[in-house]
């Protein structure tokens, strides 16, 4: 296991062979039009206290008017809890 | 609870499953039940930097059996009375609410957990945070006066989500195939990131930059630079539709 954080890993690329890609498919992440990135996009929000993890997830779909989304990581407890014994694990 | 939560549209919920593994960073207020030398706090608190061994609290979403977490770092940001502000770096999975509660036993007046926010999940950070409804606004913007423009810059590409796990770029010609399941062999590899450990998990990338895939390595980073066969990387998760790139591999022919 490391004892860094992730994110002060220092990695090296290195290169085995070369090639050259052909433009005609495919397209660099950061040219990506709107209508794409409905479909290939990460929204960074930041979840106000209140609504579950799970709520917010449905608000950003009916925002978006996308049909699938899920978040990365619960801010708060299980699901089935109900609204006065909330426990906020942080994480998992 | 607040902070930082990534949302992932349709074909990007994919990438979820890495995102999910990734270093989490809190702020979070922890209430002492009595009164404590600061010096001791400090001493107590430098305990649980490192390996931790964690029982997830009663009420949670995993099995309830003793695990280890990694503290990367945790750091008394303010004082107050018996209220402590504390950030903390840690592996996912580790429960703050049970670290506050165990620091507390630590210090043998007991504590628990007043207020939590989430400050990062792996490279998503405040820095660069929307609320729903900048969302909504965004969306309305584009929708009602046809500028898109503040909503492109909130709709992050979902390789951003994959920005610390090592990445393989492989050619052109091996990218169909991997959109339809196969494993990559070390023909297909053009550069990758330094080290890579066998077993660890890796996203392969387009020479534009596009992810193609996650998966976990067979060999390491070394071996993928001397070898001239044998496979790199089991495919565990597409992440590009098929038909993105051309295919170009031969099928059998179809007997009968």
């Amino acid at each position: 296991m490391r004892s860094t954080p992730p994110w002060s890993i220092v990695r090296e690329l290195r290169v085995k062979a070369e090639e050259d890609t052909d433009f005609s498919f495919g397209c660099p992440p950061s040219e990506r039009l709107l209508e794409t990135r409905f479909r290939f996009g990460i929204v960074n929000l930041d979840k106000p206290r209140g609504p579950t993890s799970h709520e917010v997830v449905a608000w950003t779909k009916k925002i978006l008017e996308v049909g699938r989304a899920g978040h990365g990581g619960t801010l708060e407890g299980h699901p089935r809890r109900s609204q006065s014994d909330r426990h906020s694990p942080g994480s998992s | 609870m607040t902070g930082i939560l990534p949302v992932a549209l349709d074909y990007a919920t994919r990438v979820l499953q890495a995102l999910l593994l990734e270093g989490k960073e809190y702020v979070c207020v922890m209430q002492l039940h009595g009164e404590f030398s600061p010096q001791i706090l400090e001493t107590v608190v430098s305990e649980f930097v490192g390996e931790i061994f964690q029982r997830p609290p009663l009420r949670s979403s995993v099995k309830r059996r003793l695990r280890t977490r990694r503290i990367y770092s945790l750091d008394i940001l303010e004082i107050d009375g018996r209220s402590v502000l504390l950030r903390i770096a840690c592996q996912s999975g580790t429960y703050m609410r049970k670290l506050c509660h165990d620091l507390g036993e630590a210090m043998g007046c007991g504590a628990h957990m007043r207020e939590l926010r989430r400050t990062r999940t792996g490279p998503f950070t405040e820095d660069d945070v929307f609320s729903l409804y900048d969302l909504l606004d965004a969306f309305k913007f584009w929708k009602e006066r046809g500028d898109p423009e503040s909503l492109l810059g909130m709709l992050r590409p979902m390789e951003d989500a994959l920005a610390f796990l090592p990445k393989i770029y492989i050619r052109d010609s091996a990218i169909d195939a991997i959109c339809h399941g196969a494993d990559l062999a070390v023909p297909g590899v053009l550069s990758l990131d330094t080290p890579i450990e066998q077993g660890e998990m890796v996203a392969l990338f387009s020479q534009k930059s596009e992810a193609v895939a996650l998966g976990r390595s067979l060999m390491s980073a070394e071996e993928v630079l001397v070898k001239d066969h044998g496979l790199v990387c089991k495919t565990q998760r597409v992440l590009m539709p098929e038909g993105t790139y051309p295919r170009s591999w031969k099928s059998r022919p179809r007997q009968g």
